[in-house]
Protein backbone atom coordinates (compact mmCIF):
# COMPACT_ATOMS: atom_id res chain seq x y z
CA UNK A 1 0.00 0.00 0.00
CA UNK A 2 1.84 3.36 -1.35
CA UNK A 3 1.90 6.24 1.34
CA UNK A 4 -0.17 8.47 -1.44
CA UNK A 5 -2.99 5.36 -0.60
CA UNK A 6 -2.31 5.63 3.43
CA UNK A 7 -2.61 9.75 3.44
CA UNK A 8 -5.92 9.85 0.87
CA UNK A 9 -7.41 7.58 3.70
CA UNK A 10 -6.65 9.21 6.83
CA UNK A 11 -7.59 12.36 4.56
CA UNK A 12 -10.89 11.18 3.80
CA UNK A 13 -11.77 9.93 6.91
CA UNK A 14 -10.99 12.98 8.95
CA UNK A 15 -13.03 15.01 6.07
CA UNK A 16 -16.02 12.76 7.09
CA UNK A 17 -15.57 13.11 10.80
CA UNK A 18 -14.74 16.99 11.12
CA UNK A 19 -17.49 17.91 8.11
CA UNK A 20 -20.24 16.26 9.97
CA UNK A 21 -18.95 18.35 13.36
CA UNK A 22 -18.72 21.73 11.32
CA UNK A 23 -21.88 21.03 9.17
CA UNK A 24 -24.22 20.65 12.91
CA UNK A 25 -22.28 23.51 14.41
CA UNK A 26 -23.27 25.70 11.47
CA UNK A 27 -26.77 24.82 10.27
CA UNK A 28 -29.39 26.51 12.40
CA UNK A 29 -31.29 23.27 14.06
CA UNK A 30 -34.99 23.61 13.23
CA UNK A 31 -37.16 20.72 15.40
CA UNK A 32 -37.42 18.41 12.20
CA UNK A 33 -33.47 18.30 11.98
CA UNK A 34 -32.95 18.00 15.70
CA UNK A 35 -35.82 14.86 15.24
CA UNK A 36 -33.43 13.45 12.74
CA UNK A 37 -30.34 14.51 14.12
CA UNK A 38 -30.57 12.68 17.23
CA UNK A 39 -32.24 9.23 15.40
CA UNK A 40 -29.39 9.30 13.48
CA UNK A 41 -26.84 7.12 16.54
CA UNK A 42 -29.83 4.33 17.40
CA UNK A 43 -30.15 4.10 13.55
CA UNK A 44 -27.22 3.68 12.23
CA UNK A 45 -26.01 1.48 15.71
CA UNK A 46 -28.93 -0.81 14.66
CA UNK A 47 -27.43 -0.89 11.39
CA UNK A 48 -23.92 -1.70 12.51
CA UNK A 49 -25.35 -4.35 15.00
CA UNK A 50 -27.00 -5.91 12.00
CA UNK A 51 -23.81 -6.00 9.96
CA UNK A 52 -21.44 -6.93 12.32
CA UNK A 53 -23.64 -10.08 13.50
CA UNK A 54 -25.48 -11.08 10.45
CA UNK A 55 -23.31 -10.15 7.34
CA UNK A 56 -21.29 -12.79 5.77
CA UNK A 57 -19.72 -10.60 2.63
CA UNK A 58 -22.62 -10.03 1.11
CA UNK A 59 -24.81 -12.07 2.45
CA UNK A 60 -26.68 -12.93 5.32
CA UNK A 61 -25.54 -15.73 7.35
CA UNK A 62 -26.88 -16.78 10.86
CA UNK A 63 -24.00 -17.65 12.98
CA UNK A 64 -22.29 -18.07 16.47
CA UNK A 65 -22.04 -14.55 16.88
CA UNK A 66 -25.75 -14.04 16.07
CA UNK A 67 -26.16 -16.50 19.57
CA UNK A 68 -23.54 -14.22 21.55
CA UNK A 69 -25.33 -11.25 20.60
CA UNK A 70 -28.58 -12.13 21.57
CA UNK A 71 -27.39 -13.54 25.00
CA UNK A 72 -25.36 -10.40 25.67
CA UNK A 73 -28.46 -8.43 24.52
CA UNK A 74 -30.58 -10.03 27.18
CA UNK A 75 -27.78 -9.82 30.10
CA UNK A 76 -28.18 -6.12 29.10
CA UNK A 77 -31.86 -5.74 29.38
CA UNK A 78 -31.66 -7.75 32.72
CA UNK A 79 -29.34 -5.03 33.94
CA UNK A 80 -26.30 -6.97 33.49
CA UNK A 81 -23.04 -4.43 34.16
CA UNK A 82 -21.30 -3.08 30.80
CA UNK A 83 -18.29 -5.43 31.32
CA UNK A 84 -20.39 -8.55 31.75
CA UNK A 85 -22.28 -8.20 28.65
CA UNK A 86 -19.18 -8.23 26.86
CA UNK A 87 -17.88 -11.03 28.82
CA UNK A 88 -21.30 -12.75 28.31
CA UNK A 89 -21.51 -12.79 24.28
CA UNK A 90 -17.68 -13.03 23.64
CA UNK A 91 -17.59 -16.19 26.04
CA UNK A 92 -21.00 -17.78 24.30
CA UNK A 93 -19.75 -17.34 20.82
CA UNK A 94 -16.59 -18.65 21.91
CA UNK A 95 -17.70 -21.54 23.32
CA UNK A 96 -20.36 -22.26 20.59
CA UNK A 97 -17.44 -21.56 17.93
CA UNK A 98 -15.17 -24.85 19.99
CA UNK A 99 -18.16 -27.27 19.97
CA UNK B 1 -36.45 2.15 31.62
CA UNK B 2 -34.64 2.78 35.41
CA UNK B 3 -33.42 -0.18 35.36
CA UNK B 4 -31.85 0.40 31.61
CA UNK B 5 -30.76 4.11 32.94
CA UNK B 6 -29.45 2.54 36.31
CA UNK B 7 -26.43 0.72 34.04
CA UNK B 8 -25.24 3.74 32.62
CA UNK B 9 -25.24 6.53 35.93
CA UNK B 10 -22.00 8.78 36.60
CA UNK B 11 -19.34 6.64 37.32
CA UNK B 12 -19.21 3.49 35.70
CA UNK B 13 -18.92 5.42 32.17
CA UNK B 14 -15.31 6.15 33.07
CA UNK B 15 -15.16 2.08 33.95
CA UNK B 16 -16.68 1.43 30.48
CA UNK B 17 -15.17 3.97 28.28
CA UNK B 18 -11.86 2.09 29.73
CA UNK B 19 -13.37 -1.29 29.15
CA UNK B 20 -13.86 -0.56 25.47
CA UNK B 21 -10.86 0.65 24.90
CA UNK B 22 -8.88 -2.62 25.82
CA UNK B 23 -11.34 -4.40 23.54
CA UNK B 24 -10.47 -2.39 20.85
CA UNK B 25 -6.69 -2.95 21.95
CA UNK B 26 -6.98 -6.81 21.23
CA UNK B 27 -8.29 -5.96 17.62
CA UNK B 28 -5.68 -3.94 16.99
CA UNK B 29 -3.07 -6.47 17.83
CA UNK B 30 -4.70 -8.03 15.44
CA UNK B 31 -4.93 -5.15 13.10
CA UNK B 32 -0.51 -5.20 13.67
CA UNK B 33 -0.38 -8.49 12.58
CA UNK B 34 -2.30 -8.44 9.37
CA UNK B 35 -0.96 -5.76 8.39
CA UNK B 36 2.75 -7.14 8.24
CA UNK B 37 1.72 -10.51 6.79
CA UNK B 38 -0.09 -8.31 4.09
CA UNK B 39 3.64 -6.62 3.96
CA UNK B 40 3.20 -3.05 4.96
CA UNK B 41 5.67 -1.50 6.87
CA UNK B 42 6.36 -1.10 10.46
CA UNK B 43 6.32 2.51 10.03
CA UNK B 44 3.30 2.33 7.06
CA UNK B 45 0.78 0.36 9.79
CA UNK B 46 1.53 2.20 13.13
CA UNK B 47 0.85 5.75 10.68
CA UNK B 48 -2.21 4.27 8.99
CA UNK B 49 -3.67 3.34 12.60
CA UNK B 50 -2.24 6.89 14.10
CA UNK B 51 -4.37 8.96 11.18
CA UNK B 52 -6.63 7.33 9.48
CA UNK B 53 -8.14 5.78 13.51
CA UNK B 54 -11.33 3.97 11.57
CA UNK B 55 -10.62 -0.02 12.24
CA UNK B 56 -13.43 -0.94 9.43
CA UNK B 57 -11.55 1.17 6.87
CA UNK B 58 -8.15 -0.20 7.88
CA UNK B 59 -9.17 -3.77 8.00
CA UNK B 60 -10.79 -3.87 4.55
CA UNK B 61 -7.91 -1.73 3.13
CA UNK B 62 -5.38 -4.18 4.02
CA UNK B 63 -7.76 -7.13 3.26
CA UNK B 64 -8.48 -6.06 -0.30
CA UNK B 65 -5.05 -4.86 -1.15
CA UNK B 66 -3.24 -8.12 0.38
CA UNK B 67 -6.09 -9.76 -1.73
CA UNK B 68 -4.73 -8.32 -4.85
CA UNK B 69 -7.05 -5.81 -5.50
CA UNK B 70 -7.22 -2.55 -6.78
CA UNK B 71 -5.58 0.27 -4.67
CA UNK B 72 -8.68 2.70 -6.03
CA UNK B 73 -11.40 -0.12 -5.20
CA UNK B 74 -10.04 -0.62 -1.66
CA UNK B 75 -9.73 3.06 -1.26
CA UNK B 76 -13.48 3.14 -2.08
CA UNK B 77 -14.74 0.79 -0.06
CA UNK B 78 -12.69 1.86 3.36
CA UNK B 79 -14.00 5.60 2.68
CA UNK B 80 -17.63 3.65 2.19
CA UNK B 81 -17.03 2.38 5.39
CA UNK B 82 -15.42 5.52 7.21
CA UNK B 83 -18.85 7.61 5.86
CA UNK B 84 -20.53 6.69 9.22
CA UNK B 85 -18.25 8.46 11.40
CA UNK B 86 -19.32 11.58 9.72
CA UNK B 87 -23.29 10.68 10.35
CA UNK B 88 -21.96 10.13 13.91
CA UNK B 89 -20.18 13.87 14.04
CA UNK B 90 -23.81 15.32 13.11
CA UNK B 91 -25.58 13.64 15.77
CA UNK B 92 -23.21 14.45 18.57
CA UNK B 93 -22.18 17.82 17.71
CA UNK B 94 -23.80 19.15 19.77
CA UNK B 95 -22.44 17.69 22.89
CA UNK B 96 -18.52 18.96 21.88
CA UNK B 97 -16.38 21.63 21.36
CA UNK B 98 -17.64 23.76 18.93
CA UNK B 99 -14.55 25.75 17.50
CA UNK B 100 -10.92 25.70 18.28
CA UNK B 101 -7.88 22.96 18.86
CA UNK B 102 -10.67 21.24 20.84
CA UNK B 103 -13.06 20.81 18.16
CA UNK B 104 -10.26 19.32 15.54
CA UNK B 105 -8.93 16.64 18.55
CA UNK B 106 -12.86 15.46 18.92
CA UNK B 107 -12.92 14.59 15.49
CA UNK B 108 -10.43 12.21 15.05
CA UNK B 109 -12.08 10.33 17.64
CA UNK B 110 -15.39 10.39 16.58
CA UNK B 111 -15.86 6.40 16.10
CA UNK B 112 -18.50 3.59 16.59
CA UNK B 113 -17.54 3.30 20.46
CA UNK B 114 -17.08 6.80 20.76
CA UNK B 115 -20.89 8.06 19.51
CA UNK B 116 -22.15 5.10 20.94
CA UNK B 117 -21.10 5.63 24.68
CA UNK B 118 -21.70 9.25 24.60
CA UNK B 119 -25.16 9.17 22.91
CA UNK B 120 -26.06 6.58 26.10
CA UNK B 121 -25.79 9.45 28.18
CA UNK B 122 -28.74 11.87 28.56
CA UNK B 123 -26.69 14.39 30.30
CA UNK B 124 -24.72 16.66 27.59
CA UNK B 125 -21.83 17.59 30.21
CA UNK B 126 -21.34 13.79 31.21
CA UNK B 127 -21.99 13.01 27.51
CA UNK B 128 -18.78 15.34 26.51
CA UNK B 129 -17.15 13.72 29.23
CA UNK B 130 -17.99 9.67 28.25
CA UNK B 131 -16.60 10.84 25.14
CA UNK B 132 -13.50 11.66 25.65
CA UNK B 133 -12.91 9.20 28.04
CA UNK B 134 -13.71 6.76 25.46
CA UNK B 135 -12.25 8.20 22.83
CA UNK B 136 -8.96 8.52 24.53
CA UNK B 137 -9.18 4.84 25.67
CA UNK B 138 -9.58 3.63 22.41
CA UNK B 139 -7.06 5.88 21.01
CA UNK B 140 -4.04 4.50 23.06
CA UNK B 141 -5.23 1.04 22.89
CA UNK B 142 -5.76 0.95 19.44
CA UNK B 143 -2.35 2.14 18.45
CA UNK B 144 -0.74 0.53 21.25
CA UNK B 145 -2.33 -2.88 19.97
CA UNK B 146 -1.09 -2.06 16.31
CA UNK B 147 2.45 -1.53 17.69
CA UNK B 148 2.28 -4.64 19.63
CA UNK B 149 1.07 -6.65 16.45
CA UNK B 150 3.45 -5.22 13.96
CA UNK B 151 6.82 -5.81 16.62
CA UNK B 152 5.36 -8.88 18.56
CA UNK B 153 3.15 -11.21 16.05
CA UNK B 154 0.87 -13.81 16.73
CA UNK B 155 1.20 -13.68 20.75
CA UNK B 156 -2.73 -12.94 21.42
CA UNK B 157 -3.54 -15.56 18.46
CA UNK B 158 -7.34 -14.73 16.58
CA UNK B 159 -9.30 -12.89 18.35
CA UNK B 160 -12.42 -14.64 16.21
CA UNK B 161 -11.75 -17.75 18.28
CA UNK B 162 -12.09 -15.45 21.71
CA UNK B 163 -15.94 -14.29 20.52
CA UNK B 164 -14.54 -10.91 20.39
CA UNK B 165 -15.74 -9.91 17.81
CA UNK B 166 -19.40 -10.60 19.22
CA UNK B 167 -18.27 -8.61 22.02
CA UNK B 168 -18.77 -5.25 20.11
CA UNK B 169 -22.11 -5.64 18.54
CA UNK B 170 -23.28 -6.71 21.83
CA UNK B 171 -22.09 -3.31 23.88
CA UNK B 172 -23.56 -1.90 21.01
CA UNK B 173 -27.00 -3.37 21.93
CA UNK B 174 -26.02 -2.54 26.15
CA UNK B 175 -25.78 1.25 24.26
CA UNK B 176 -28.87 1.06 22.04
CA UNK B 177 -30.86 0.47 25.18
CA UNK B 178 -31.62 3.70 26.34
CA UNK B 179 -32.66 5.46 23.53
CA UNK B 180 -35.46 2.42 23.04
CA UNK B 181 -37.40 3.72 25.53
CA UNK B 182 -38.15 6.88 23.33
CA UNK B 183 -41.10 6.35 20.60
CA UNK B 184 -39.05 8.14 17.78
CA UNK B 185 -35.39 6.64 18.84
CA UNK B 186 -36.95 3.47 19.03
CA UNK B 187 -38.80 3.60 15.46
CA UNK B 188 -35.05 5.25 13.60
CA UNK B 189 -33.46 2.18 15.62
CA UNK B 190 -35.79 -0.63 14.08
CA UNK B 191 -36.17 0.67 10.75
CA UNK B 192 -32.29 1.17 10.61
CA UNK B 193 -31.66 -2.68 11.58
CA UNK B 194 -35.00 -3.63 8.79
CA UNK B 195 -32.49 -1.07 6.56
CA UNK B 196 -29.85 -2.80 6.91
CA UNK B 197 -31.02 -6.72 6.70
CA UNK B 198 -32.45 -5.52 3.36
CA UNK B 199 -29.20 -3.96 2.03
CA UNK B 200 -26.97 -6.79 3.26
CA UNK B 201 -27.15 -8.62 0.17
CA UNK B 202 -27.52 -5.71 -2.67
CA UNK B 203 -25.21 -2.51 -1.58
CA UNK B 204 -21.56 -3.03 -1.20
CA UNK B 205 -19.48 -3.07 1.89
CA UNK B 206 -19.59 -0.07 3.75
CA UNK B 207 -22.99 1.27 2.06
CA UNK B 208 -25.44 -1.12 4.26
CA UNK B 209 -24.38 0.68 7.48
CA UNK B 210 -24.77 4.37 5.97
CA UNK B 211 -28.04 3.43 4.71
CA UNK B 212 -29.58 3.03 8.02
CA UNK B 213 -29.39 6.26 8.67
CA UNK B 214 -32.47 6.66 6.63
CA UNK B 215 -34.54 5.51 9.42
CA UNK B 216 -33.54 8.68 11.47
CA UNK B 217 -35.26 10.34 8.11
CA UNK B 218 -38.11 8.84 8.22
CA UNK B 219 -38.74 8.35 12.13
CA UNK B 220 -38.34 12.34 12.23
CA UNK B 221 -41.53 12.45 9.91
CA UNK B 222 -43.39 9.93 11.69
CA UNK B 223 -45.51 11.14 14.90
CA UNK B 224 -46.17 14.97 13.70
CA UNK B 225 -49.89 14.19 12.52
CA UNK B 226 -51.36 13.19 16.19
CA UNK B 227 -50.11 16.43 17.98
CA UNK B 228 -49.48 19.88 16.64
CA UNK B 229 -50.45 20.29 13.08
CA UNK B 230 -48.42 23.52 12.24
CA UNK B 231 -50.41 24.05 9.19
CA UNK B 232 -53.82 23.56 9.10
Amino acid sequence: MSWVMIFSLAGGCYFFKLGGLVAANTTRPTLRLNRVLSGLTPAVLAGLIVVQTLDGGGTLNVGAGTVGLLVGGLAARRGAPFAWVLVVAAGVTAALRLL
Amino acid sequence: MGDRLRLFRAGDHRRDGFLLGVAVGIFGVTFGVLASASGLSAFKATTMSLLVFTGASQFAAIGIVSSGGEPLSALGTALLLAARNGVYSLSIAQTLPTNGLKRLIAAQLVIDETAAMSKAQPVPEVSQEVFWVTGISVFIFWNAGTLVGVFAGQVVGDPLSWGLDAAFPAGFLALLLPHLSDRRKRLAALLGAVIAVISIPILPQGLPVLAAALGAVVAAGVGNKKGKRRHP
